[in-house]
């Protein structure tokens, strides 16, 4: 019973974290109809900042900011250099694709070259910053408290600003139909960029977020953390933003239960192993639209 | 069709030449394993740049060729890995058998996928082909009274044709390699150009067209994962006797699938010629460029990016500028309906 509390608490606070990275890709996805893979690297690249500022000496919560800040003009700059100049010559979707793969390449490898950060293993300033509380048996660690409340947070956040925005109302309009939107006056790239920019200061908070629980970094630690979230995406239905949170949830407390209860090996895939289900059941994940156009 | 430019000419050369070019690349071929700088090392590389052709190959003819795009392809690659090595290593299997097992397990794991994934199109296939090669992996890293787990399979015995041991010292493991890549090459051509392949072909260009045309799009689709797989199967079950002797769960990952995937973009898609170029060209890459270290990494990356800004049809993808060439049974309608041939004029 503890051990199964543990697992849940556990859970839902990685799960959290995960709808952080997950609405990156979904707000993306919502507009461009694209798998943005060089996400997982941007999310590696905010933990990387908050490590370097805080070594500089800056203080926790203003590296934090700094790296936000840093990480969504990364991405931002990755729509810029890369994906806008193919949107203009209406290149084919693999092209983008393969476009963020590479990208992904670039920055993961520039984080693990020698004199930058290396491609070993660094300690990471635990987020644990008023100890753990004991209930019974269950542990419960503030990172993991603070996680679920800073996560919760933005959520909140990040749906007033789709809902009551004008950027917002932008974003959706650009999902239902670009060309339309385009012809109603909204300036689509700048829409994009933004999305963009979104999505990498969340990625950047739920790098420092997860680097702070598990107290360390590494240049690949995007990758894996990057595909888990994209199935949460995917299983909570992309391109709905409360569709990531569920998603994200399911895939942090599914993935902590098979920890616990069917071995290590199990962890990682268990979020493959739900997408799979999901997509089989209701391709579409729990809230997608029945009406999109699947490209 | 005027202004056609060096590429033309290029290609019409090519075609005129065919037969002593080919002779050509034969021989050197054949030579290559007697070349004094194919050091085992090379020689490795070499081989590996012909199982990638192979498995780009196979990767083709679902993206290049039907236009579905597989994320997961490593996925069927390990399989026909561990099929080959176990059926060799517990079953004492020979290798012929093994491999062509490996192919046919391969295939018939592409139809189970298929089958429930026809419903989905485009972006989420990618997505399920992509948890399906996570899953395999978790498979071959938790199954472990067959697979042993994390520590792979060791003490694979090297092919023996006519009791000819093929291995890296005489070579026999790159003819081998040749001459799958060659037959897989040959059956692609083949494909695309019977009935199956245009079916396919229409599918990637306009599937509600090609349903209205007649194709069984369902149908056609499942078929160009089956075969997709079928060639991936018998790559890994190639590399699974390439490869040290030893294969572990960690070399059919995420990664390797983009490697595949980057193959066929690279090369060209829906090409034959592109699929070795962009082999060669990926596994060259990092080779050459050593002396940048850890930065040819991020130059891969920018190789990609760059590639994709200025030529996304790939290296090597072009359409080609020579005139259709008619069957023979077209060719003698035509002749006796009295026409002038078309394939003869340009």
């Amino acid at each position: 019973m503890q051990t199964l509390l543990g697992a849940l608490i556990n859970g839902l606070a990685l799960g959290m974290a995960y709808a952080l990275i997950a609405v990156g890709y979904s707000m993306v996805f919502g507009v461009l109809r694209l798998i943005n893979f060089s996400h997982g690297s941007v999310y590696a690249f905010g933990a990387y900042m908050v490590y370097f500022f805080v070594s500089l000496k800056v203080g926790l919560f203003p590296s934090i900011l700094i790296a936000i800040l840093l990480s969504g003009l990364l991405a931002l700059g990755i729509d810029k250099v890369a994906l806008e100049p193919l949107r203009k010559k209406k290149s084919i979707p693999i092209a983008t694709l393969i476009t963020t793969i590479g990208m992904s390449f670039i920055i993961t490898n520039t984080l693990s070259i020698d004199y930058i950060f290396g491609s070993e293993k660094h300690g990471f300033p635990s987020l644990n910053l008023f100890g753990s509380l004991m209930i019974g048996n269950i542990t419960i660690q503030s990172s993991q408290v603070i996680m679920l409340i800073v996560a919760v947070i933005l959520m909140l956040a990040l749906t007033f600003i789709v809902q009551r925005t004008k950027v917002g109302l932008a974003m959706r309009a650009i999902e239902q139909n670009s060309k339309a939107a385009s012809l109603m006056g909204i300036n689509v790239n700048f829409v994009i960029s933004f999305t963009f920019f979104i999505g990498g200061a969340c990625a950047a908070i739920a790098g420092a977020l997860i680097a702070g629980y598990y107290g360390i970094i590494s240049p690949g630690m995007g990758s894996t953390i990057g595909l888990k979230a994209f199935a949460a995406a995917v299983v909570g239905g992309i391109g709905v933003l409360h569709g990531a949170v569920v998603g994200g949830l399911v895939v942090g407390v599914a993935e902590c239960l098979a920890a616990q209860y069917l071995g290590s090996n199990v962890r990682d895939p268990m979020a493959f192993v739900i997408l799979i289900l999901i997509l089989i059941i209701r391709p579409t994940g729990f809230f997608g639209k029945k009406g999109i156009t699947k490209v | 069709m005027k202004n056609k430019g060096l590429l033309h000419s290029f290609e019409r050369a090519v075609d005129r030449f065919k037969w002593p070019l080919a002779v050509a690349l034969a021989a050197l071929l054949i030579y290559t394993p007697r070349f004094a700088f194919m050091t085992p090392a090379n020689m490795r590389i070499a081989i590996m740049i012909l199982i990638y052709a192979m498995l780009g190959m196979g990767l083709n003819v679902l993206i290049g060729y039907t236009g579905l795009v597989s994320l997961g392809h490593a996925g069927f690659y390990g399989i026909g890995a561990y099929t080959c090595a176990l059926l060799m290593t517990k079953l004492d299997w020979p290798f012929w058998p093994a491999l062509l097992a490996a192919g046919c397990m391969a295939a018939v794991v592409g139809l189970l996928l298929g089958l429930p994934t026809l419903r989905l199109s485009g972006t989420y296939l990618s997505i399920v082909t992509l948890g399906f090669c996570e899953i395999v992996q978790m498979i071959l890293k938790q199954w472990e009274p067959v697979t042993n787990g994390n520590y792979g399979i060791r003490n694979i015995p090297k092919p023996l044709l006519f009791g000819l041991k093929l291995d890296m010292k005489n070579g026999g493991l790159f003819y081998l390699t040749l001459a799958l890549v060659v037959l897989t090459a040959l059956a692609c051509m083949a494909i695309r150009n019977s009935k199956v392949g245009r079916a396919f072909l229409a599918i990637k260009d306009d599937e509600l067209a090609a349903t209205m045309m007649g194709v069984r799009t369902a149908r056609y689709k499942i078929l160009a994962f089956v075969i997709s797989a079928f060639i991936t199967g018998l790559g890994g079950g190639v590399y699974c006797v390439v490869a040290n002797g030893y294969i572990e769960p960690t070399s059919f990952v995420f990664n390797t699938s983009v490697m595949i995937l980057s193959v066929v973009i690279v090369g060209g898609l829906g090409t034959i010629r592109g699929m070795v170029f962009g082999s060669a060209l990926l596994w060259l890459f990092p080779q050459v460029f050593r002396f940048l270290n850890e930065w040819r990494f991020v130059i891969y990356g920018v190789l990609l990016v760059v590639m994709m800004q200025f030529r996304p049809q790939g290296a090597l993808g072009w359409r080609s500028t020579l005139p259709y060439r008619f069957s023979r049974r077209a060719r003698r309608m035509i002749q006796d309906k009295g026409l002038k041939d078309p394939g003869k004029e340009a």
